[in-house]
């Protein structure tokens, strides 16, 4: 039966492509004889779809990142047009990634090349993961820091891009403040610590009006396309902190030490806001976005990536910059902006050896060949840790340019260490817990409990 | 005659039984087995036995979806069939436009959950701001924006049904119970609600295993927020499966549990309305 059920599934599935009759023909003998003949399959379907003879393997992305479906898309078929190589891009939709992942990996022409958000996503996938020692995009990383390396030293995953969040503000609507009759600061760089940003954002939303704006901060919007802006981003910094002063870098227990810096940084936030604290669990991240672009706010907690959706609007190129986020811990005069990756490229182990090594070929040239480093600058404005991608290859991206400014002078970059929550349920349960108490009909003990027990009980789920 | 129907039912049948077997029987006997099973995808999973069902009676947020997901039941198969009813005897009556009104009540059976979910959480949450409020602020405030969503969605189809049986009512009945001096609170009683009690009994199911079973309509309008208060039973064992890693066994031992319950009640309900069906 269940053979059966796998041969129509095949047959579908090679249906969409262009050599049906072949599919079907392999059909009659797939029924006989079940996995044996797949794998024939596999290649003689290759063998019709190449152009070339010598070309072998086939390349299937499964592509995380939404924003840039159709630009992978473009990028393979240049690839193909080169190589002859076919290679199938599919972009799972926003937020549906790992429901995506698990049914297509279930399939017999699983993804080659997929994506893990970090360790704690890799623990659900390290069993998949082919060791990238000695593959080309390995070799090129800057840092084995952007590498994910178990235990026996095998290389799981390999970042691709780095992403930068801090508070992006406005400049021009803060020079106007600077300009009024007691402001608290004369100039933007005087923000160097969490008492003075409360000092200004708190001056600034009791001037609003005068400053033609409608709040300090964008709306913290609580619903699914923007909590992960508090509830995961936010939330790094307490987190940091206490992984910084305890020397580790994960634990299976989080003491919450930094907690009260992350409760006055969130009374800021939903105070000196565009909203009222009770209308957050519907703000979307589009209204958030839309705030800061329209000039109706000043900060923004964001990141990098944000750039092509505020580009276009009221807020000039040029009055685009970034703040680390201070919450008043560490030195905070050279604190710098949070730099990561969410975005792991991982080869599919499982997969046949030929198209394994198409894959890493794929990979090779997408981060070497003029055309791969010029989709990644123009087209998809990423940047990399790779060695690769020298000056001429960074976006050009304001978002960019501020966060290489402070690395430039020498502010300690903050890694993004929510990596390592023990889960999804864990960030819900702080976000639940968040807006709870922003909204009045919760305390912030359940915060803290959400955080603090929350995490030894997720960790103990996930790791028994 | 006889035979041949006998000799080409294979053949007739094939594609309903192939079809079944592919798009329920072995998804079901899988999930049961995937129950008992420690995996990340479904092709390799590792037998573990029960301790996906014990984990379960650990999870609290399941025992809360339970009873929000009854209470949701109640409210909704209570609203839905009445007024369906009710629409359904005044269409009854003749009165002008009659057709009209059954089309537009109708139609918005025709809209999907989800894109219904997100139309109705623009419509109340712009009623809600002007109290300075959203909808995800309480679960009570998502649990009648359910409940209206589902009563909007539903009663047009019911009263589809109810209208088919009210018509099917011998008019001779009615007659002779006007002529024997009935009221028309009597002829309702006894008369028309024994009659239809066939298109009750359809309309009780189709509403109770709707509303336990609601998922889309869920998901969009408030996502089980605030703190998973709004989360009905099967959106639930949807973050369940993909909330961790490691607990994709334990949401579908929820799944299976869910089952048992769903046909549980849904054979209960059928037995009980059956029962009350008359001969004509």
């Amino acid at each position: 039966m269940l053979s059966a059920a796998l041969a129509v599934t095949m047959a579908t599935g090679c249906g969409t492509k262009k050599n049906e009759e072949k599919a079907e023909e392999n059909n009659t003998a797939e029924e006989g004889n079940g996995t044996d003949n797949a794998e024939t399959e596999d290649e003689d379907n290759e063998g019709n779809n190449n152009q070339t003879a010598d070309a072998k393997g086939a390349v299937y992305y499964l592509n995380f990142k939404p924003e840039q479906a159709d630009q992978w898309k473009a990028l393979a078929e240049e690839y193909t047009g080169e190589t002859g190589v076919p290679v199938t891009i599919e972009t799972a939709a926003s937020g549906t990634y790992e429901s995506t992942l698990k049914s297509e990996m279930a399939k017999k022409q699983a993804p080659t090349l997929f994506q893990v958000n970090g360790p704690a996503g890799l623990a659900s996938w390290q069993d998949y993961c082919y060791d990238l020692k000695d593959s080309a995009v390995y070799k090129n990383l800057k840092s084995d820091d952007f590498a994910l390396i178990n235990d026996a030293g095998e290389v799981q995953g390999v970042a691709y891009v780095i992403e930068t969040y801090g508070l992006i503000y406005n400049k021009a609507i803060l020079e106007k403040y600077c300009a009024m009759e007691g402001a608290k600061i004369k100039d933007a760089s005087e923000i160097n610590s969490f008492a003075k940003l409360k000092e200004v954002a708190d001056d600034m939303q009791a001037k609003k009006d005068e400053l033609g704006i409608q709040g300090a901060f964008t709306s913290a919007g609580m619903d699914s396309s923007s909590d992960w802006r508090f509830k995961t981003h936010l939330a790094n910094l307490p987190i940091y902190f206490e992984y910084q002063e305890d020397d580790i870098d994960t634990t299976e227990a989080i003491k919450g030490t930094y907690l009260d810096a992350y409760k006055n940084m969130w009374d800021l936030y939903i105070t000196d806001s565009t909203v009222e604290p009770a209308m957050l669990s519907g703000m979307t991240g589009e209204n958030a976005t839309a705030e800061f672009g329209m000039g109706e706010a000043v900060f923004y907690q964001n990141g990098t990536w944000v750039y092509n959706d505020i580009a276009g609007n009221e807020v000039a190129d040029e009055d685009m910059g970034m703040l680390p986020i201070y919450i008043g811990v560490g030195d905070e005069a050279n604190q710098g902006l949070c730099t990561g990756s969410e975005n792991y490229w991982c080869v599919n182990k499982n997969a046949l050896q030929e198209d394994i090594d198409a894959t890493l070929d794929f990979m090779e040239w997408v981060i070497t060949s003029d055309t791969g480093r010029k989709s990644f600058r123009d087209e998809m404005g990423f940047v990399t840790p790779f060695t690769t991608f020298t000056e001429e290859y960074q976006p050009d991206n304001p978002l960019v340019a501020a966060a290489n400014e402070y690395i430039d002078a020498g502010k300690t970059p903050i890694p993004w260490v929510f990596s390592t929550v023990p889960s999804e349920n864990w960030k819900n349960g702080v976000g639940s817990a968040l807006l709870e108490y922003a909204q009045g009909t919760g305390e912030w003990d359940a915060v803290k409990s959400a955080f603090v027990e929350g995490w030894a009980s997720e960790y103990k789920a996930v790791n028994e | 005659m006889q035979n041949s129907v006998k000799k080409y039912f294979p053949i007739f049948a094939l594609p309903t039984v192939a079809a079944f077997a592919i798009g329920f029987f072995v998804p079901f006997i899988m999930g049961i087995y995937l129950s008992f099973c420690k995996f990340t995808t479904v092709t390799d999973a590792k037998f573990v036995g029960i301790d996906n069902y014990l984990k379960i009676f650990s999870d609290k947020t399941f025992g809360h979806s339970l009873w929000y997901t009854a209470a949701f039941t109640v409210v909704s198969v209570v609203l839905i069939n009445v007024l369906a009813f009710a629409v359904a005897m005044l269409l009854t009556k003749g009165i002008r436009g009659t057709n009209v009104f059954r089309t537009v009540f109708f139609m918005p059976n025709l809209i999907g959950g989800i894109v219904l979910g997100y139309i109705w959480q623009l419509l109340l949450n712009g009623i809600l701001a002007n109290y300075q409020k959203t909808l995800t602020y309480n679960a009570a405030y998502g649990f009648w924006g359910l409940v209206i969503l589902m009563c909007w969605q539903q009663i047009g189809y019911m009263m589809i049904i109810y209208i088919s049986g009210i018509q099917n009512i011998p008019g001779e009945l009615i007659e002779a119970a006007k002529i024997d001096g009935a009221t028309p609170v009597q002829i309702l009683r006894n008369v028309t609600i024994p009659m239809v009690m066939p298109s009750i009994t359809i309309c009780t199911f189709l509403t109770l295993t709707n509303s336990f079973k609601l998922f889309d309509q869920n998901l969009a309008l408030t996502n089980g927020e605030p703190s998973n208060m709004s989360e009905l039973l099967a959106l639930n064992i949807y973050y369940t499966f993909y909330g961790r890693a490691g607990y994709e066994g334990v949401g579908q031992a929820k799944a299976v549990v869910f089952f048992i319950l769903v046909a549980l009640i849904a054979v209960v309900q059928t037995r009980l309305t059956r029962s009350r069906e008359v001969q004509q």
